[in-house]
């Protein structure tokens, strides 16, 4: 593979075919929480995608200095701690200077410090031993993944009010099961981007 | 004496049914979903995030008078995180197999809400041994939750029971209970679909209708997700969110 289909391929991938909330289960709670109306699903989807890319971007090469001083096993406790310290600086530093965007997603940053998939992206960009190109296009692609399956759900879930549901299955059970429709139709991927790209 | 041993019994047995981390307060749903596609992987997924519950609850719960209420968060995290890569250093040297299995959700266990849930719920207001014994009660009451999971899964997607219990049994040594392996059930096409992402969330919602059933019936509140509300973080930021949300509008 080139350089340039396999960054395509790494994030096509990461979208559909590895998509992070129902491919690999990471980013459950906003999904299944914050995705009922369009409005607030876009908004938290698109303040996952600033933080992912701003925490990949800050302990890629932290880790690279830990691997080099054999500390590699720290790597958890000082990604989840830098995290965590980025995402309250951002919202200080948002508030203070970029209002408009502090109006948009501010309310959303305080949510996403323990959420799993921006731990997870930055851990498996260290798994896969991506070089930092590779590790941005990656979480791009992860936050971009959610983004889509949180808009796709939350128009599956405003039929869902409508629907007429047995009474067992009212509320979170049945967003479940259509979660797990939703998931099915990502599968239909399995093969597209591989046979596309990794020629 | 007696009262005390009584109530620590029901601190133990309100995680297991009760107050049932991922059936009731639907807490910790991202590594129930994932790893639940074995029973093996379902165990020590629970073993695991048992022991750091358990050992984050004690120390947090022995500092809470120590701890600034305002950095108490940050403070948490680092307890969890660091029970987190001792579990992490522990696995890879004795359990190589689980390790691999489980990935990178057993480094994520850092973020599992139902252990800073209890950090933030019950840890930093009780002593420690009643917040050793809560944590226990939940911990068991996750593996529970997880391991009901797997079985649906692993018994119609794989057609096995146990399947790789050789893995875990390793520890104890070799030849354990006679090299018990897991069994296959014969004459049975496995349906695949289970132990793909889509049968998670599927058995995932049939158990969740199920204890919905148990609770109407003991007239209990259904389990719900609303927003941030289930959030363990929501003491610090939900009022805020809200409020927010509210000027927006």
């Amino acid at each position: 593979m080139t350089g340039v289909s396999y960054a395509a391929w790494i994030v096509f991938t990461a979208i559909l075919t590895n998509n992070f909330v129902l491919c690999k289960f990471l980013g459950i709670c906003p999904f299944l929480g914050v995705s009922k109306k369009v409005n607030t699903a876009m908004g938290m989807s698109v303040a996952v995608i600033f933080v992912m890319l701003m925490s990949t971007a800050a302990t890629w090469h932290l880790n690279q200095f830990l691997e080099s001083k054999g500390l590699g096993y720290l790597q958890t406790i000082v990604c989840i701690l830098i995290i965590a310290a980025l995402v309250q600086l951002v919202e200080i530093i948002l508030k203070k200077y970029v209002k408009s965007l502090y109006n948009a997603l501010g309310i959303y940053l305080p949510l996403i410090t323990t959420n799993c998939a921006v731990l997870g992206v930055v851990l498996l960009n260290f798994d896969n031993g991506f070089t930092f190109g590779q590790s941005l296009l990656n979480s791009l692609g992860g936050g971009v993944g959610f983004l889509v399956a949180m808009l796709i759900f939350s128009g599956v879930r405003s039929r869902l009010e409508t629907a007429d549901i047995p009474e067992t299955l009212k509320g979170l059970p049945a967003t479940l099961i259509a979660a797990s429709l939703t998931s099915v139709s990502f599968m239909g991927f399995a093969g597209v981007v591989d046979g596309i790209f990794a020629k | 004496m007696a009262d005390e041993k009584c109530s620590l019994r029901k601190e133990f047995t309100k995680g297991l049914l009760r107050e049932n981390p991922v059936l009731r307060l639907v807490l910790g749903t991202c590594p129930t979903l994932a790893v639940s596609t074995s029973m093996v992987n379902a165990i020590g997924m629970g073993v695991a995030a048992t022991i750091v519950l358990v050992c984050s609850n004690i120390v947090i719960s022995a500092l809470r008078k120590v701890i600034p209420g305002k950095v108490r968060i940050p403070a948490y995290i680092v307890v969890i995180a660091s029970f987190v890569t001792m579990v992490q250093m522990l696995v890879k040297a004795f359990v190589p197999a689980l390790d691999s299995a489980l990935g990178v959700y057993l480094p994520l266990i850092v973020v599992n809400c139902i252990i800073l849930g209890r950090a933030e719920a019950f840890a930093n207001k009780n002593p420690v041994l009643a917040s050793a014994v809560d944590g226990m009660g939940m911990g068991v009451g996750f593996t529970a939750a997880l391991f009901c999971m797997a079985l649906v899964r692993e018994l119609l997607g794989n057609g096995t029971l146990f399947d790789g219990a050789q893995n875990l049994l390793k520890v104890f040594g070799d030849n354990v209970l006679g090299g018990f392996n897991g069994v296959t059930i014969p004459h049975f096409t496995p349906i695949t679909a289970f132990i793909l992402p889509c049968g998670g969330f599927f058995v995932f919602g049939v158990l969740m209708a199920l204890a919905n059933k148990i609770s109407d019936k003991k007239k209990l509140p259904r389990a719900e997700l609303h927003g941030c509300d289930h959030c363990p973080l929501s003491a610090t930021c939900s009022k805020v969110v809200s409020e927010r949300e509210d000027k927006r509008i």
